[in-house]
């Protein structure tokens, strides 16, 4: 049998995960073809849950069809949409279809979406949603009844190395290890010095760190980011580089600045592995990790 | 404490006045005319804007506190002119409109919107502190109320949508996870920020909420 995410991420090899962002719509052959595309060159696949509260094909349903076509997949749940009893029973449907991994978030705010009227729910956070988890585990559900039959995932959460200021942003990220995280996906790192101080926070939990990447693909996609999503700080030579590139080019310049990160990242041994978003643009992601120098395969070595 | 309100569009209390011809108006005289949405100017303005509308306005008053019971009397002070309108437009928050439909047997309307429960910080500037939920944690979070100042209501620290102190909602608004972490470190308590915090009862009084006070500790 295949080796589990979570044995993958306990094996010591750098790991690499990715992932994919369903359609708004029954059409779901770009997604499809991306999980096949990527199924068996990654750990596992991430699958986006509304992801900017813009309302898409499931994260559950995305996972599904991961499943089916032998992938393992990551269910990420953010608590915007469900109350507990919808979140538990989301998991105990993931559970009986062979899902394994869940990544817990607090989930965007509802008016930064494409429904901006609608109720944000947040009944339970992040935190809570970890440790609903590890109740579930134990056999019993969020109101201290019995399961008649219990869940088992891997769970992670996310962090924000880059966010000002950081204090606030740790000490939740401990609160999240105490609650039961076993990895961690980082919102997009661009400053490796930065993120190489994080770590030496970060090593101190028993905790796998996988940073996350995310393709530029022109000048304006950098200097969006930069204005308009927390957390995210592209350097300006960075911005510089792609803005010279010549027509067309940048995202090929895009390409080369997030393989040649990986490569840093795993021949300085910075952290346990990376987690790659190419946001719309799957497709690129094997160029990436050719870029990078990993092999594709599923446990990197 | 002040009820904040927000006068409807006028078009909203055009078309909820549209079967009436002959309109009473009543104001407020405390939290309404503090928000200058409901006090004798905004009445006086009110009035003029119906009569240009082709309506009767038959009379009308600003209670000095609308959602107490000495409305009652200081609606029978003007009987006559009440017997005379179809309708009551009430310029005062939820709590005005409705002693003023207790007291009287006629269609009653209100023409603001009550947002929140909240304090001014300067001339104009009104801020909700509280959702009443029943379960207050100020003493643990220096003050700033959690489920308030925080868009999503978080009890357990930040979203990663802090930007620099500001909430990923809106550039202008502080992120309240920032604030009670820098008030909180100032007072040298960043221990309760570890602090873990359950889910919450969303049920502490079952909804409509009702309680009865009686003395004890
Ligand atoms: S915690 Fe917040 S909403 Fe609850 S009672 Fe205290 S101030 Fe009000
Ligand atoms: S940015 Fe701060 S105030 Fe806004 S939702 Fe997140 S934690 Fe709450």
């Amino acid at each position: 049998m295949a080796p589990s995410f979570r044995e993958i991420l306990n094996s010591g090899n750098f790991v690499v995960t990715s992932e994919i962002g369903p359609p708004k719509g029954t059409n779901i052959e770009k997604m499809l073809h991306h999980i096949d595309l990527l199924k068996d060159k990654v750990a596992a696949l991430n699958v986006t849950d509304h992801q900017s509260s813009v309302m898409r094909f499931p994260s559950l349903g995305g996972c599904l069809a991961i499943k089916e076509r032998g992938g393992d997949p990551i269910l990420q749940m953010t608590c915007r949409d469900r109350n507990r009893l919808a979140l538990q029973a989301e998991l105990l449907i993931a559970y009986t279809r062979g899902i394994r991994n869940v990544l817990c978030l607090t989930g965007d705010a509802v008016p930064v979406g494409d429904h901006k009227e609608a109720k944000g729910v947040f009944d339970l956070d992040s935190v809570q949603l970890l440790r609903a988890i590890r109740q579930m585990e134990s056999g019993k559900d969020l109101g201290g009844n019995d399961l008649d039959g219990a869940v088992e995932f891997c769970a992670g959460a996310i962090v924000t190395p880059e966010a000002r200021p950081i204090e606030p942003q740790l000490i939740k990220f401990e609160k999240k290890v105490e609650s039961g995280a076993e990895f961690f996906q980082t919102q997009a790192v661009y400053d490796l010095d930065n993120f190489a101080e994080f770590m030496q926070y970060a090593r101190k939990f028993p905790v796998k760190i996988l940073a996350g990447i995310v393709l530029l693909v022109s000048a304006r996609m950098a200097r969006y980011m930069n204005e308009n999503v927390p957390g995210i700080f592209v350097p300006q030579y960075l911005i510089d580089e792609l803005a010279s590139a010549p027509k067309g080019e940048a995202v090929n310049r895009g390409i080369e600045i997030a393989g040649q990160m990986i490569a840093t990242l795993k021949k300085e041994s910075l952290c346990d592995g990376v987690h790659i978003m190419a946001i719309g643009r799957e497709e690129l992601v094997p160029e990436i990790m050719e870029v990078a120098g990993l092999s594709s395969s599923k446990s990197q070595t | 404490m002040k009820s904040i309100t927000k006068q409807k569009p006028f078009d909203e209390i055009k078309e909820q006045l549209d079967r009436f011809d002959r309109v009473y108006i009543t104001g407020c005289g405390t939290c309404a005319t503090m928000t200058r949405t409901g006090g004798r100017e905004e009445v006086m303005d009110m009035k003029g804007r119906l009569e240009e509308l082709g309506k009767l306005v038959t009379g009308s008053t600003v209670i000095p506190t609308a959602c107490d019971e000495m409305t009652e009397v200081a609606i029978s002070e003007d009987k006559g002119a009440i017997q005379n309108a179809n309708c009551i437009l009430v310029m005062a928050c939820v709590l005005g409109v409705h002693r003023v439909s207790l007291y009287i047997d006629k269609p009653v309307i209100p023409a603001l919107d009550t947002l929140f429960i909240g304090v001014e910080d300067s001339p104009g500037d009104f801020r909700e502190v509280c959702a009443q939920c029943g379960q207050c944690v100020l003493g643990e979070t220096a003050g700033i109320c959690p489920l308030t100042a925080c868009h999503k209501g978080l009890l357990n620290g930040p979203c990663g949508g802090t930007n620099n102190g500001k909430c990923e909602v809106d550039r202008e608004k502080d992120c309240a996870w920032t604030l009670i972490y820098q008030r909180l470190e100032a007072q040298g308590r960043l221990d309760l920020m570890r602090k873990y915090h359950a889910p919450r009862n969303s049920n502490v009084t079952l909804s409509p909420r009702m309680i009865k006070i009686t003395s004890q500790a």
